[in-house]
């Protein structure tokens, strides 16, 4: 009984504690990044501004989810990080809300151009491209050479090695799917998936788990982001990082303030803070390998340069749509994904 | 007769009390937080109820009148007279409550209809302290009413308990349900449809059994093959831990109850991590095999077998729980009856003890099958291609597709699953009779198990003994090592991460983990005695009481644990994000979760637990003048020991690593353990997540160590080698 007690009584000082805190300034983040570096900006912010920052790390899909579930009484004040599709709908469906922010100008080409499709609801804070990692050591096991291109993946003597995340549940394998569409055309795009269907060994639900698997060696090779690939391959594992020959998507991680949340003000400081190269640098401190959206910020040295990187010219308006998505989807259902099961 | 109106008064003080004392909207910061007490003259929203309505909040006004009649007929009539109007008065305050409190929202009418009826209201926000206390006011009403009616012979404590979980699981669990279906049907906008639920529930996907022939089966059946598979092997599995730990000499048994809790205090992905390590492709175990064999065994087990061996290993705990106290409650007299006349041991187990562990298999079983179904962390790390249907509801929700009518469907199917299963359990076990534990005269000790039983049984609880050891070590492992997989050099530099405490400017918690941690334990702790408590009295309601409509109660109870938590995670945020109840972003909702979410394992467990009791224990002290709360108190409940230890470590334990439902009702303010530690898996954390997570299991052992305790054993027979029996000591004195 007397544990229970000092529990509940412990209990009781930290609600006790936390009410009395609540009358400073209040703002309340969904952070879909890296852990690390959303406790580092929260972490920077409080000391900064004095306010007091409650964070809390989703899914952009989770957080989308909760973000429009919540739409009639919001509980959340700020959303930063996660690929852009998720914020451009969430600008669609008009739970973010617009502001011109003073640090536009200091952005790149990229940053401005996801604000100005969303109407300034949502606005770039990184990006990074699609590629993917592979392990060098199966690959030499194997006698097989690293792929470099979108057209070697479908290398017959990988067949089983590739692990790449299903569209359905993961932002990043949809963007592989919008790439691949715009790269080639939709009909030689899911001819060319149906082809590397043969070789993938999993359809993994998290977009990011592919190269883990890869990293671990439960997968030869992973399609993800080059940003995740490259966490893996600085964290010592023996991962390879490709930028495929012919051309490749992007994704722009966002930032969206909502409408109708509690504390629009405290929210606009935090906006504005995030997107100076001061809080930006703060990424390549805690091992995340985007590019920064400011053009102050300094690039992490292990980034993907994005010189380096043929980027497409990536429709975000079009197959960010809720429509075009859904075909989309539905047909990789048909086509792809009932020939996996 | 003075007691009567003794009740009828505390009920009337307590409607008194919320309507003119307490706060009757809800407070932003918190009721609990106390500081509305400060700004309670500058705030007429803080206002109570009676000055509400001179603010023009006139929907208040029937509230009033209602408990002002109840109070005239308290002073003016008898309490053999007004019963049924005390009743009617309880049902239409109740009525009233709902139907003002749902039609008027924060900006005014919920529906243009009746705006264009009544013309413009003031909003509302949503109840607060007051109005939650009326409600409960008006329920005691109906069974204070009903009781002087005579209903259920008059007895007041069943009435009251029966109408307030009713008026409980429809507020917690059929409310939200019912806001998600009516979601199903509509469109973002909020108008009718029927598009979305008409293209899902006729999916291929879902439904083709091609795997009979050499496809692939649907989400659906290969989830419900999951099930079985898992149910089965669990139930057996646990019976076998079980007969071992009360029936043989095998040495360790005592330890095995601690070892096979240890999978459910697991965050159930970490077994997922600890067995692709394992087993995995590169697996340390399947290297070793393939080496030895030659063979190449691939991936076998990302899919059904692995979330089928990482299920075995989560759940066999459970029924374990579950059986334990079946298997010790069958009463060894007549076993001994039956040894007796002469029948073996083995004729003995199989023609006596186990038809009478009946109900214990057949509740572990449901147990096991529900979990299975509505399992989400182990799919989720060892899914493979398919998914199952809870993973599936999850990223139909918050996927790239997002479909929340793909998502009702595919929740009403895997309900439509859970609640067929529950069904033929209760076809099955009938109306049979299993008690056995029945205050008579009852001195015999357990049978021990026969040799050919014992044998093999003994085998196979030490090897997935010794399997659970390795993965579990493994998991301890993973904390110390610098990148698991890759670098194994010791460090402790995951630990000093999550759990670090800096003395430089005074004390403080500076680790990242401490901010969940501590949430997550007082929300725990809070919520365990809640969901024993609802749950014990729950069986004891339908295991002693007869009430009409007792059936449909039973089944209402079990329907959130068939519910799996990602349904009931968006189908909470659906309902408790606006008025008439606001809770989102509250410690309170996570708490309700888990109360309502784990109650069903307390109400099953009571329920095998109590057949087990004879109703003749009630009786005799029913006859010899104690009331039914004083029976339950002092007979029932101590024979329910264990039911009720089940419960509490369940409901503390699920509620430290359950993720489904978690994972959306967390907020910036109140986040828990799983949902951080699942960050750190998807960022690849493996170190810090581990370390997170061994933290978590010491933890929680040592809190169940303290339930048991708390608790204590039941006693039921005379203990087993009493060093000295009284003949002894006589007969030695007579020596002397």
């Amino acid at each position: 009984m007397k544990s229970i007690k000092t529990a509940l009584l412990g209990a009781t000082l930290i609600v006790g504690a936390g009410a009395s805190a609540a009358s400073a300034d209040e703002l309340n983040v969904i952070c879909s990044a890296d852990n690390a570096l959303c406790e580092k900006l929260a972490a920077k912010f409080e000391e900064k501004s004095g306010a007091d920052v409650s964070m809390i790390r989703l899914s952009s899909g989770e957080a989308y989810a909760k973000i429009r579930a919540e739409a009639r009484n919001p509980q959340t004040d700020v959303w930063w990080g996660g690929t852009g599709d998720p914020h451009l709908q969430a600008a669609n469906d008009q739970l973010s809300v617009a502001y011109k922010s003073p640090m536009l100008e200091e952005l790149l080409p990229w940053a401005v151009a996801q604000a100005e499709t969303s109407n300034y609801r949502t606005v770039g804070v990184y990006s990074g491209a699609l590629g993917w990692g592979y392990n060098k050591e199966i690959l030499a096991e194997k006698g097989i050479e690293g792929p470099k291109c979108w057209s070697d993946l479908l290398n017959p003597a990988l067949k089983g090695e590739i692990s790449i995340a299903d569209p359905n549940s993961s932002g990043t394998a949809y963007t592989a799917l919008a790439t691949l569409v715009q790269l080639m055309g939709e009909e030689e795009a899911f001819k060319y998936l149906l082809a590397l269907g043969k070789n993938v060994s999993q359809y993994t639900k998290s977009g990011s788990a592919p190269v883990k698997a890869a990293a671990r060696g439960e997968a030869g090779l992973g399609i993800v982001f080059m940003h995740d690939a490259v966490k893996q391959a600085e964290a010592g594992f023996p991962i390879e990082v490709v930028a495929p020959c012919e051309g490749t998507g992007y994704e722009i991680g966002s930032m969206s303030l909502i409408d109708g949340a509690p504390n629009p003000d405290t929210a606009k400081v935090f906006y504005d803070w995030v997107l100076t190269p001061e809080a930006q640098n703060l990424m390549a401190e805690t091992g995340s390998y985007q590019i920064p959206s400011n053009k102050g910020s300094t690039q992490p040295e292990a980034a993907p340069k994005l010189e380096n990187v043929r980027l497409i010219d990536y429709d975000f308006a079009e197959y960010g749509s809720s429509d075009r998505r859904r075909n989309l989807l539905a047909r990789w259902d048909m086509e792809v994904g009932a020939a996996a099961n | 007769m003075k007691n009567e109106n003794r009740r009828l008064d505390l009920a009337l003080i307590c409607g008194v009390l919320g309507l003119f004392i307490l706060p009757w909207f809800h407070i932003r910061s918190g009721f609990f937080g106390g500081e509305w007490v400060l700004d309670l003259l500058s705030k007429e929203r803080y206002w109570p109820g009676f000055f509400q309505l001179f603010l023009g909040k006139l929907q208040l006004l029937p509230v009033f009148a209602l408990v002002g009649a109840a109070g005239y007929l308290r002073l003016k009539s008898e309490p053999g007279h007004r019963g049924k109007l005390i009743a009617i008065i309880g049902a239409l305050g109740l009525f009233w409550m709902v139907l003002e409190g749902l039609s008027i929202g924060l900006r005014g009418w919920n529906w243009s209809l009746l705006e264009a009826t009544f013309g413009r209201v003031d909003g509302q926000p949503a109840f607060g302290a007051g109005a939650v206390l009326l409600a409960l006011t008006f329920t005691t009403f109906i069974s204070f009413g009903l009781a002087e009616k005579g209903a259920l012979k008059g007895d007041a404590i069943v009435l009251t308990a029966v109408s307030l979980l009713i008026l409980l699981v429809a507020t917690f669990v059929f409310y939200p349900i019912l806001s998600m279906f009516a979601g199903a049907f509509q469109d973002f906008r909020g108008n009718f449809t029927t598009e979305g639920v008409m293209r899902n529930i006729t999916d291929p996907q879902i439904w083709k059994l091609n795997c009979l022939v050499g496809g692939s089966c649907g989400i659906a059946w290969r989830t419900m093959f999951l099930a079985i598979a898992t149910a089965a092997g669990s139930t057996l599995l646990g019976l076998a831990f079980a007969l071992i730990v009360t029936r043989t000499q095998m040495p360790f048994r005592k330890s095995l109850r601690t070892l096979s809790i240890l999978p459910i205090i697991t965050p159930p992905f970490v077994i997922g991590l600890s067995l692709t390590l394992m087993l995995g492709r590169t697996g340390f175990v399947t290297e070793a095999i393939e080496a030895a064999t030659g063979l190449e065994l691939g991936r076998w087990i990302y899919g059904l077998p692995g979330i089928w061996i990482a299920q075995m290993l989560s759940f066999t705990p459970i029924s374990f729980l579950v059986l334990v106290g079946v298997v010790e409650g069958i009463s060894p007299s007549l076993e001994e009856a039956s040894q007796t006349m002469r029948s073996g041991r083995w004729r003995t187990f199989r023609k006596v003890s186990l038809p009478l562990m009946a109900p214990g298999l057949a509740n572990a079983f449901l147990i096991g099958f529900i979990e299975s179904m509505a399992d989400f962390g182990n799919p989720m790390v060892l899914g493979g291609n398919g998914g199952v249907l809870s993973t599936e509801i999850f990223f139909a929700v918050v996927g790239a597709q997002s479909d929340p009518s793909r998502a009702a469907v595919l929740a009403i199917i895997l309900l439509g699953f859970t609640l067929s299963a529950f069904f033929a359990q209760r076809m099955w076990l009938g109306k049979r009779n299993f008690a056995t534990v029945t205050g008579k005269g009852d001195g015999g000790r357990y049978a021990k198990l026969p040799r050919r039983i014992a044998i093999p049984v003994g085998t196979i609880v030490a090897l997935w003994s010794l399997f659970t050891i390795a993965v579990y070590g493994l998991i301890l492992f993973g904390g110390f090592v610098k990148v698991w997989g890759l670098d194994h050099s010791v460090t402790l530099a995951h630990y000093i991460t999550a759990f670090s405490i800096s003395f430089e400017n005074g004390f403080a918690f500076t680790g990242v983990a401490w901010n969940s941690f501590w949430t997550t334990m007082w929300i725990a702790l809070a919520a365990a005695p809640l969901t024993a408590a609802v749950g014990i009295l729950s069986a004891w309601l339908i295991v002693r009481q007869d009430f009409p409509g007792k059936s449909a109660f039973e089944f209402g109870l079990m329907m959130s644990f068939a519910i799996p938590g990602t349904v009931i995670g968006i189908s909470y945020i659906l309902a408790f994000n606006l008025p008439p109840l606001q809770m989102t972003g509250t410690a309170l909702i996570l708490i309700f979760c888990f109360v309502f979410r784990n109650m069903p394992v307390g109400v099953r467990g009571g329920v095998a637990a109590m057949s087990q009791l004879d109703k003749n224990l009630d009786e005799a002290s029913l006859t010899l003048g104690a009331n039914s709360a004083r029976t339950l108190k002092k007979v029932i409940l101590p024979l329910l020991r264990p039911a009720i230890q089940a419960a509490l470590v369940y409901s503390f334990v699920r509620a430290i690593t359950s993720i489904s439902a978690v994972i959306f009702l967390v907020s910036a303010k109140y986040n828990m353990a799983t949902a951080y530690v699942v960050g750190l898996v998807e960022n690849g954390e493996y170190g810090v997540a581990i370390a997170y997570s061994s933290v978590l299991i010491f933890v929680m052992i040592t809190v169940i160590l303290g339930f048991q305790l708390l608790v204590g054993e039941r006693k039921l027979r005379r203990p087993e080698n009493t060093q000295k029996s009284p003949a002894q000591g006589k007969l030695k004195e007579a020596a002397a």
